[in-house]
């Protein structure tokens, strides 16, 4: 598939968040202010670019039947092993990412700061690798697909902020005030996004 | 049965029901509710992966160091997802087909490390039992509720059985990512309508 409508397509159509429903428990805890909120959204994008492509290299060359036919063993199928192999990746990765910008840019460590670790628990992570093997993406497109998926994630969660700043203003019945018109409001913005529907580059 | 367990195993279903007040699980509950069938088939999942989850974490509380918990905890609960995965592939293929990603995911959902971190992990065995299959049962209410809705408007069918007329034209929208948003948060307005929770 052409990259550039993969990436499209990901951001806007197939919105991780608003079409998939994945992330959304960050999504809700993490929304209430517009500077944590982009925080988030890009420590997202960066795991995903980089858990997308390393889970892709683990199941096309360990996991995949046949995967190991390098090694001699052409009749293995260890595909059962996705689950716990991606979520010991993520988790992984995620450590190590921390230590490398902790060494070398403390600046966007500090600005993280609690996210980081948080993300190895968000099913976008976690779910961004299981639709790669699911659609049978090759490399490029696994790269291009994370990084494009974390962008549609941080769109989401960014203009979500930006409404419930706003939102504090008004008046809501009691049983609606926080979840519910959030869910409500989510469902609005979801809507808004099916319409870039049936726009292919 | 005595009433500190009657009431761990209850207040999950409403007053601490863990979608609409914990908020917690969110992804799963909104995803496969677009029929009645993938819905029961992904409570009972999740139920005894919660529960079984929280029965090992909380046998093995006193033995797991407290600095690798969380690995720990990841690797109990991977594995029983994998066990619950291979059997509903084994079993019921065509609806692991409908749930694909979602089965794995139970292994972030927060429900499952939630109760594992916040109970299980300081409770004995019996207790966290319970506390798993009330946890997974309030989950298992919103989810079958939001997934008897939209079927019922979607499709003019409940359970795949035709209940409106023929001539009924299903609405596509409720079937349709938005739909389910917006029926969970008049959901979650009704439930706390009446359970009087308010949110700060």
């Amino acid at each position: 598939m052409d990259l550039l409508s993969l990436a499209v397509e990901s951001i806007f159509i197939q919105n991780i968040l608003l079409a998939s429903f994945l992330g959304m428990c960050s999504f809700l805890a993490c929304s209430k202010k517009v500077d944590t909120a982009i925080g988030l959204g890009f420590a997202v994008i960066f795991v995903l670019t980089i858990t997308v492509p390393a889970n892709w290299a683990i199941y096309n060359f360990l996991l995949k039947p046949g995967a190991l036919a390098w090694a001699g063993l052409p009749n293995l199928d260890l595909s059962f092993l996705n689950f716990i192999c991606f979520i010991a990746t993520i988790a992984s990765m995620v450590q190590l990412v921390e230590m490398i910008l902790d060494k070398f840019f403390p600046a966007l460590y500090h600005a993280l700061g609690i996210f980081l670790p948080l993300i190895t628990v968000n099913c976008a992570i976690l779910g961004g690798s299981l639709f790669m093997v699911e659609r049978s993406y090759g490399l490029a497109e696994s790269v291009v697909y994370g990084a494009s998926s974390g962008t549609g994630w941080l769109l989401a969660i960014a203009s979500m902020a930006a409404i419930r700043k706003k939102l504090r203003y008004s008046h809501l019945p009691d049983g609606l005030k926080g979840l519910g018109i959030t869910m409500i409001m989510t469902g609005l913005m979801a809507m808004a996004f099916m319409c870039f529907a049936g726009i292919s580059l | 049965m005595a009433s500190a367990a009657k009431k761990m195993l209850m207040d999950p279903f409403s007053d601490n029901n863990p979608i609409t007040v914990q908020v917690l699980g969110i992804c799963s509950a909104l995803a496969v509710t677009v029929k009645l069938d993938t819905a029961i088939v992904m409570t009972l999942a999740l139920t005894s992966v919660v529960s079984l989850s929280n029965v090992v974490i909380s046998l093995l509380r006193n033995v797991i160091p407290a600095g690798i918990r969380m690995i720990v905890e990841m690797a109990v609960i991977a594995s029983l997802v994998i066990i619950a995965d291979q059997l509903l592939k084994a079993y019921l293929f065509d609806i692991s087909k409908q749930l694909s990603v979602f089965v794995g995911l139970i292994i972030t959902n927060c429900i499952v490390m939630g109760r594992a971190e916040a109970f299980a992990l300081q409770n004995p065995p019996k207790e966290s039992l319970l506390d798993g299959l009330g946890n997974g049962i309030g989950y298992g209410i919103i989810l079958i509720t939001v997934a008897a809705i939209r079927e019922f408007i979607g499709f003019g069918t409940l359970y795949n059985f035709p209940v409106l007329p023929e001539s009924y034209m299903g609405n596509g929208l409720v079937l349709l990512a938005p739909g389910a948003f917006i029926i969970l948060g008049l959901l979650i307005w009704l439930q706390r309508t009446i359970t009087k929770y308010v949110e700060e």
